[in-house]
């Protein structure tokens, strides 16, 4: 079954003087039901286009997206995005945070005060985060604000996690940790997921797939298939052959896109 | 376990909540001892700290009348004003005058509010708004609201309407500009990631905007505090009939100097109090900020 399916994907922005920006061009991609699917490319090439298309905050300009055969119009509650700032509000506790996305719902099909609360709860102990109910995010490290609003994303039970960079600003270990988590969660859940960075290793270990984009205009170059098995089994994915071979397949791919949008960027300016 | 509050005594964003602050009941005695002797000797520190200028000030009012640095006629000592204070007090004109102040203060400033939020909030939210709107409501802020007190007696007479008018003038630039800068300033990722959860947009406004911007409404209106008093005792000079100014006014004019300086004490007093009382509820309703600087 397909969950998401990108058909013609173009997106331009108006820039000044009238002129137009093309930042993605064709993008086709079709993302499986329950797939982990990792987008990486070099910087500005349209990843968090992408995202914002799917999850419907910006229209495309051609082309369309389609969630289970049904055109894309706007954002819905199906779908929910983990932002690399974390975005939660400050004024209200973790806790609070997690219930917000339960608040979105019109009010008839709305989940009492209660049941709200419960299942914040759930989601936090998902996320391990039991026993920080009532911190307000200040009062949480980079990595538990980043869970927090994974939690607060899986809340609402959607049924396409949208992730953009959602690790780039925590450390090596932190990270890692998270990243295991992640899959942990998703291995549970049976959500798709569709998962945007720039760090290869995070992409080789968290894909199923691993979309790899070319510099602008954005557009799929190639899907690499990662076959590692269950990666939160095994001791020690990262170290593994297997693993620096794909690691390195990526790696070649990304290094002509980014030597190629460079040399043009020299052109450019001279 | 008493000392606990004390300890918090001088947290200046009032925000630390004492959750794990690792006060472990039944530690030894002797260092519980040490802590209270600690705290109370922080206490003291902090609060000496804070009164020692002010009691410098009042010191030099009250022994420079006295060695004749300055006319006593004119400038009485700290004390002679005191007693005076004391008298108007007791014989009721203390009072008379300040509620004649307070009343109009607080009503300017409450109609300041009640028109300024909102429609601050409205300005903030339709972009296009604030930016014609912008330069004009500038213009308006920095017309010295006293400057045009003549203008309001002409249009609304002597009377209250036209201090009231006044105060409410005062009042409502800072709340109205801070209210704008406030919504425009919301941080936009919240915005996105609210509007990414289908968010309708009338909940969007209460959840995120309203709670963001509340921070600098509030310093808005904590500027508009004390402008309220400071605009009406100017405008109580005028024409007025009773009121903290006014009592200024005629003490110095029936050449009842200690009247004056305990009328001008009061106004500074009241000034604080309305000022505190404003600082203590914006504390609380930003209490879930990370130590802002007060
Ligand atoms: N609203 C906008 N108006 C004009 N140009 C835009 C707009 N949003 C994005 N762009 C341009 O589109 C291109 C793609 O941006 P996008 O943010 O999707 O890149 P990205 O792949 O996410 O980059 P990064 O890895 O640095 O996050 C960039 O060149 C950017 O300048
Ligand atoms: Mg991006």
């Amino acid at each position: 079954m397909t969950a998401i399916r990108l058909d013609g994907l173009g997106k331009t922005f108006p820039v000044r003087g009238g002129d137009t920006f093309t930042a993605l061009d064709g993008v086709d991609l079709e993302v499986a039901d329950g797939e982990f699917l990792v987008v990486v490319g070099p910087s500005g090439c349209g990843k968090s286009t992408l995202l914002d298309l799917i999850s419907g905050l910006t229209k495309p300009t051609a082309g369309r997206v389609l969630l289970d055969g049904t055109p894309v119009t706007g954002p819905g509650l199906d779908r929910t995005t983990v932002f690399q700032q974390y975005a939660l509000l400050p004024w209200r506790t973790a806790q609070r945070n997690v219930e917000f996305a339960l608040e979105a719902r019109p009010r008839l099909d709305r989940l009492g005060r209660k049941a709200r609360a419960e299942q914040a709860r759930e989601h936090l102990a998902l996320v391990g985060l039991s026993g920080f109910e009532d911190r307000y995010p200040h009062e949480l490290s980079g990595g538990m604000r980043q869970r927090v609003a994974i939690a607060r994303a899986l809340a609402s039970d959607p049924k396409v996690l949208l992730m953009d960079e959602p690790f780039a600003a925590l450390d090596a270990q932190t990270r890692d940790g998270l990243q295991e988590e992640l899959l942990r969660i998703w291995q549970r859940t049976g959500t798709t997921v569709v998962f945007i960075t720039h760090g290869i290793d995070e992409a080789v270990f968290l894909g199923q797939r691993v979309a790899v984009m070319t510099s602008r205009p954005g557009q799929i170059k190639e899907l690499v298939q990662v076959r590692l098995g269950d990666r939160t089994a095994e001791a020690d994915v990262r170290s593994s052959p297997e693993f620096a071979a794909y690691r390195h397949e990526v790696w070649s791919l990304l290094r002509d896109e980014v030597t190629v949008g460079r040399d043009r960027e020299v052109v450019s300016v001279g | 376990m008493a000392e606990i509050p004390l300890l918090h005594v001088h947290d200046p964003a009032g925000v630390n909540p004492g959750r794990g602050a690792g006060i472990v009941p039944g530690a030894s005695a002797a260092k519980g001892v040490r802590a209270v002797v600690a705290g109370a000797a922080q206490v003291l520190t902090t609060v000496g700290k804070r009164t020692v200028a002010i009691a410098a000030f009042l010191v030099l009012w009250e022994v420079a009348p006295r060695l004749g640095l300055v006319d006593r006629t004119f400038l009485v000592p700290f004390s002679d004003a005191v007693r005076a204070l004391i008298e108007l007090a007791e014989n009721g004109q203390l009072w008379d005058n300040t509620r004649a102040s307070l009343g109009r203060s607080l009503a300017g400033f409450g109609i300041a509010i009640a028109a300024g939020v909102p429609l601050g909030l409205l300005i903030g939210w339709y972009r296009p708004v604030a930016e014609i709107l912008g330069p004009l409501l500038e213009l308006f802020r920095n017309t010295a609201a006293l400057a045009l007190l003549p203008v309001f007696i002409l249009l609304l007479g002597i009377g209250e309407t036209s201090k009231i008018a006044i105060v409410v003038y005062a009042c409502t630039w800072p709340i109205l500009l801070n209210t704008v800068s406030a919504v425009r300033s919301v941080d936009p990722v919240l915005v996105k990631s609210a509007r990414s959860m289908a968010l309708p947009a009338p909940r969007l406004f209460a959840k995120v905007i309203l709670p963001a911007s509340v921070p600098t409404i509030f310093t808005g209106i904590r500027l508009a505090g004390s402008g309220s008093i400071l605009v009406l005792i100017a405008a109580e000079m005028v024409g007025a009939k009773a009121g903290l100014g006014y009592l200024v006014n005629t003490s110095q004019q029936n050449f009842a100097i200690p009247d004056m300086y305990a009328a001008i004490i009061a106004i500074s007093v009241l000034g604080l109090v309305f000022n505190q009382l404003l600082v203590t509820l914006e504390r609380r309703l930003t209490r879930w900020r990370p130590a802002a600087g007060a």
